[in-house]
């Protein structure tokens, strides 16, 4: 019972959202938890090195245009199955995470730097998809409507919604289980402290690599599920600036290194872009001047995120370093 | 494949547009010198600026260069206070959280004008946006020219106002060693502030500047932005000298990486310098003055 | 490189039955300079399997270069360390942490956004992968340090003893054989001094060989075995603690020329 404890926060919040398949029926509503969720699901990835291992990208878009085109390139060019294209597009995002996470940290890459130097590749990424022809060049890619289990398409709504649930709750169960692992336990040691995580035999660069491989896997599976729900993507949404600004905006606003921050995040942004939205009527971008308000007031005011503020025991800290303690959520 | 001509015009062309995007990274490394800080929202605040210039010509009917002095006050003070209310006190002193609420402040900037402007991409024609010197073979355009040669003026300037004047001096200091320039009475959150309000003045110089000749919507800020850090990084981070050579060189790979690679792909070459520049040298090629 | 583990004494046997060598960490002309400055001149010294060695010297001595040298966060201009025998130099910290070799940071860092235990945590899962196991090592640590009582607070919110305490018991949860012990009682006052001692003697007596750059002259005096004296980058003095403190050397080192002669006269040492 008590190696489960951790694990209670998780599950309740998974059977929440497991709960919203079977009650959610409008489809506005249906399409809000979705993208909200996929949304999550990167911000989860971003967390997993931003949050845990304090390593901020300013370009998790690559991740999730890697998932998103490799996946839609397996099943329209080499005409292979959406399942396997799964797969695939995950495994190109952890490669990508690898090299990338290879080249900036074996240059001692770090805090604004790293940042940047994430941001460049996102956008090396956009341009060269947006060019190329094997990605559709800017006109994009179309995934044909198949509809049928078998290649990641559901008539209805509420089915791929309990698909992106399960894919959460899972990915919220490994996020969990990595916490309370010798890895995580290293990964946040080394944001707090890179000299100190040495000296105990920290191995930083290994732990760095792997955070970023699996980052690159959990964004680029989040990238693939876009592409599956919406059966389209061009360079400029799967690679675009925003995703990157998206998951980071997530899972600071939720709580930075934590397990559930990036899902709180991600629903509370998205709420309030749909309140602005419908407040303010049809002002383009209002909403997103709102998130970018949102990040200000965040590393401004809250330090531990909105999961922070349910903390059962505020540690009592004058000078912000990082995110908190992070973890019991 | 192209005949010299195309090429040396390209290149006449890409230090003119060069010259134009120093002056933009001036702002970005003079405020990374001083602060140490990456300044996300360089970009915004240049589209913010090229948009008070199209404003203000469309509405007052003023040239783009005359509202040069009254504009560069305008955005010292906002960058003035931009740093003293908003960017000091919301990242509590760490370098993410001011890339962070930088970045936020650019996302704020870039959709407000897009709620203020809609996303069409405008630009302001004048009398003269079309006059060209003939220089031998070569076209040049009078406003590029203009454009490149107000650039080097102004950094001629500031570069003047830093090595002169007693605020200058005070900058200097504090970018040298903050404790100790605290220990000597300096104020260093005005001058911090000073120096922000100077990086976004270089910001309304080169929007006056660019207007006669560029475009302009909501987004062209993050499309200045990297190019802003590029000739940042590749000229050593806090380093004059190198942001005005860092700019020009880049202002000749775009417009060569455009002419040989196409319009589309052009951009890369930028990004690939970047990447190149702080995976291999990250103080530059002219190295950083710390 | 392994074959010169063999020490001349144990030279004809195979190297698994080999006894241990009697030094444990061998620090051998090591130079360091940092740009013009020589921070360590070729220092030379042995630390002795179980024993609490002591390395004092003036402020900018280059003790703590010579710290970081050894746990592999610097690799020297000119010079070679060995550990057990073994050359290390230019082996990585974490490396050198695997093989049991510890250190504390004289700037105590702690993961500040932690608990206490988390802390100590991190270093216990180098031997224990499993959380539970990772957990009852750092808890048994804390107690061992006298911090079994604040498990769940968080470090940043430590006295500057119990920061101190944390930075050994983070070391200690890696299980060292050998523990590099950087100026653990400066900034305590004389009861807490008092308390941390027996605790550092009886690392020791579990087995635990002990380096120890210290200040605090009344610390040297009890605990340790032998000691160097590092002044100005070299070595100028080793021996018992009795024999280094009554040497004119370093008493000119640490409080200048003519120091020594006063001394004679009756006043004492810095305690
Ligand atoms: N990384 C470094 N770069 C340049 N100089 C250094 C560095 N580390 C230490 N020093 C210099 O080396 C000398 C020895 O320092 P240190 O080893 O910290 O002395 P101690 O620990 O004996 O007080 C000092 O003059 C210090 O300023
Ligand atoms: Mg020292």
């Amino acid at each position: 019972m008590s190696a489960l404890r951790p694990y209670l926060p998780v599950i309740g919040l998974g059977v929440l959202l497991a709960l919203a398949p079977l009650f959610v029926t409008s489809n506005v509503a249906l399409n809000f938890l979705v993208f909200t969720l996929i949304i999550a699901l990167a911000a989860q990835g971003w967390n997993l090195l931003g949050g845990f291992g304090g390593q901020f990208s300013f370009g998790h878009a690559a991740f999730f245009g890697v998932g998103a085109y490799v996946s839609a390139i397996w099943q329209m060019s080499l005409g292979l199955d959406a399942w396997t294209g799964f797969v695939a597009g995950t495994l190109a995002g952890a490669v990508t995470g690898l090299t990338i996470g290879f080249l900036a940290f074996r240059a001692g890459l770090r805090g604004s730097y790293f940042a940047l130097v994430t941001l460049a590749f996102a956008e090396v990424f956009r341009v060269l998809s947006n060019s190329s022809e094997a990605t559709g060049g800017a006109a994009g890619l179309l995934l044909p409507l198949r509809i049928g289990a078998q290649n990641l398409q559901f008539a209805d709504r509420s089915t791929f919604l309990a698909f992106v649930v399960a894919l959460t709750i899972l990915v919220l169960l490994l996020v969990q289980w990595i916490r309370g692992s010798r890895f995580g336990a290293q990964l946040v040691a080394l944001r707090e402290n890179e000299e100190a995580a040495r000296a105990l035999g920290v191995d930083v660069f290994a732990v760095k690599l792997k955070a970023i491989g699996l980052s690159g896997a959990i964004t680029a599976a989040a990238g693939v599920l876009y592409l599956q729900y919406f059966l389209f993507i061009d360079s400029n949404i799967v690679f675009g600036t925003w995703i990157s600004v998206e998951v980071l905006l997530a899972a600071i606003v939720g709580g930075l290194g934590t397990v559930l921050g990036p899902v709180v995040g991600a629903l509370a942004l998205h709420g309030l872009g749909e309140l602005v939205k419908h407040l303010a009527g049809d002002l383009p971008g209002i909403d997103l001047a709102v998130y970018g308000a949102v990040l200000v007031v965040a590393v401004a005011f809250l330090p531990g995120g909105l999961v922070g503020l349910f903390r059962r025991k505020p540690a009592p800290r004058q000078v912000r370093k990082t995110a908190p303690e992070g973890g019991r959520v | 494949m192209y005949s010299p001509d195309i090429i040396i015009e390209a290149l006449l062309n890409g230090l003119l547009t060069g010259a134009i995007y120093a002056l933009v990274a001036l702002g970005l490394t003079l405020v990374y010198g001083v602060l140490h800080i990456i300044n996300f929202a360089h970009g915004a605040l240049l589209a913010a600026a090229m948009f008070a210039v199209l404003l203000i010509n469309q509405l007052f009917g003023v040239d783009p260069y005359v509202q040069i002095p009254f504009l560069t006050v305008i955005f010292f003070a906002v960058g003035y206070g931009l740093q003293r209310l908003i960017i000091g006190p919301a990242s509590h002193g760490r370098d993410e959280n001011i890339l962070l609420v930088t970045l936020g402040l650019s996302i704020v900037i870039e959709n407000l004008l897009l709620a203020g402007f809609g996303s069409d991409t405008r630009s302001l024609n004048t009398d003269y946006s079309f006059n060209v010197y003939e220089v031998g073979p070569y076209l040049l355009s009078q406003v590029r020219v203009f454009g490149a040669a107000g650039a080097l003026v102004t950094a001629a300037l500031l570069w003047l106002f830093l090595s002169r004047s007693d605020t200058g001096k005070a900058i200097r200091a504090v970018a040298r060693e903050k404790i100790g320039a605290s220990l000597q009475g300096i104020d260093v959150a005005h001058v911090y502030a000073v120096t922000f309000g100077l990086g976004c003045a270089c910001l309304a110089v080169a929007a006056c500047l660019l207007l006669p000749t560029f475009y302009v919507n909501p987004k062209i800020g993050s499309a200045f932005v990297l190019v802003a850090f590029t000739i940042v990084v590749l000229g050593g981070m806090g380093s004059i000298v190198g942001a005005m050579l860092g700019g020009l060189i880049i202002g000749v790979v775009e417009s060569m990486s455009g002419l040989f690679l196409g319009e589309s792909l052009g951009q890369i070459g930028i990004f690939v310098i970047f990447i190149l520049t702080l995976l291999l040298r990250p103080t530059g090629l002219f190295g950083a003055k710390a | 490189m392994s074959t010169t583990q063999m020490s001349p004494a144990t030279g004809t046997l195979p190297p698994d039955e080999m006894l241990p060598p009697a030094e444990i960490l061998k620090v051998e002309n090591v130079t360091m300079r940092f740009g013009g400055l020589t921070a360590v001149n070729d220092a030379s010294l042995t630390v002795k399997k179980g024993s609490i060695t002591g390395l004092i010297g003036p402020n900018g001595a280059g003790k703590t270069t010579l710290f970081s040298i050894a746990s592999g966060f610097l690799a020297p201009t000119r010079g070679r360390i060995a550990f057990e025998g073994g050359d290390i130099t230019g082996v990585a910290p974490h490396r050198l942490a695997e093989r049991g070799l510890g250190r504390t940071f004289q700037i105590v860092k702690p993961f500040a956004g932690l608990s206490v235990l988390e802390n100590i945590v991190v270093g216990a899962f180098l031997r224990h992968p499993r959380r539970a196991d990772a957990e009852a090592v750092a808890a048994r640590v804390a107690a061992r340090v006298g911090l079994g009582d604040r498990l769940d607070d968080p470090a940043a919110s430590l006295t500057v003893s119990g920061r101190k305490r944390l930075e050994v018991a983070k070391a200690l949860a890696t299980g060292p054989k050998l523990l590099l012990l950087d100026e653990v009682l400066a900034g305590l006052n004389p009861s807490e001094v008092r308390d941390i001692i027996p605790v550092i003697r009886e690392l020791r007596d579990t087995g635990i060989t002990i380096l120890m750059i210290e200040h605090v002259m009344q610390a040297v005096v009890s605990l340790c075995d032998e000691v160097f004296v590092l002044a100005q980058g070299a070595i100028i003095a080793g021996g018992t603690p009795q024999q280094v403190v009554s040497d004119p050397k370093v008493i000119e080192a640490y409080l200048g020329k003519g120091a020594a002669a006063r001394l004679n006269r009756g006043e004492t040492a810095d305690a």
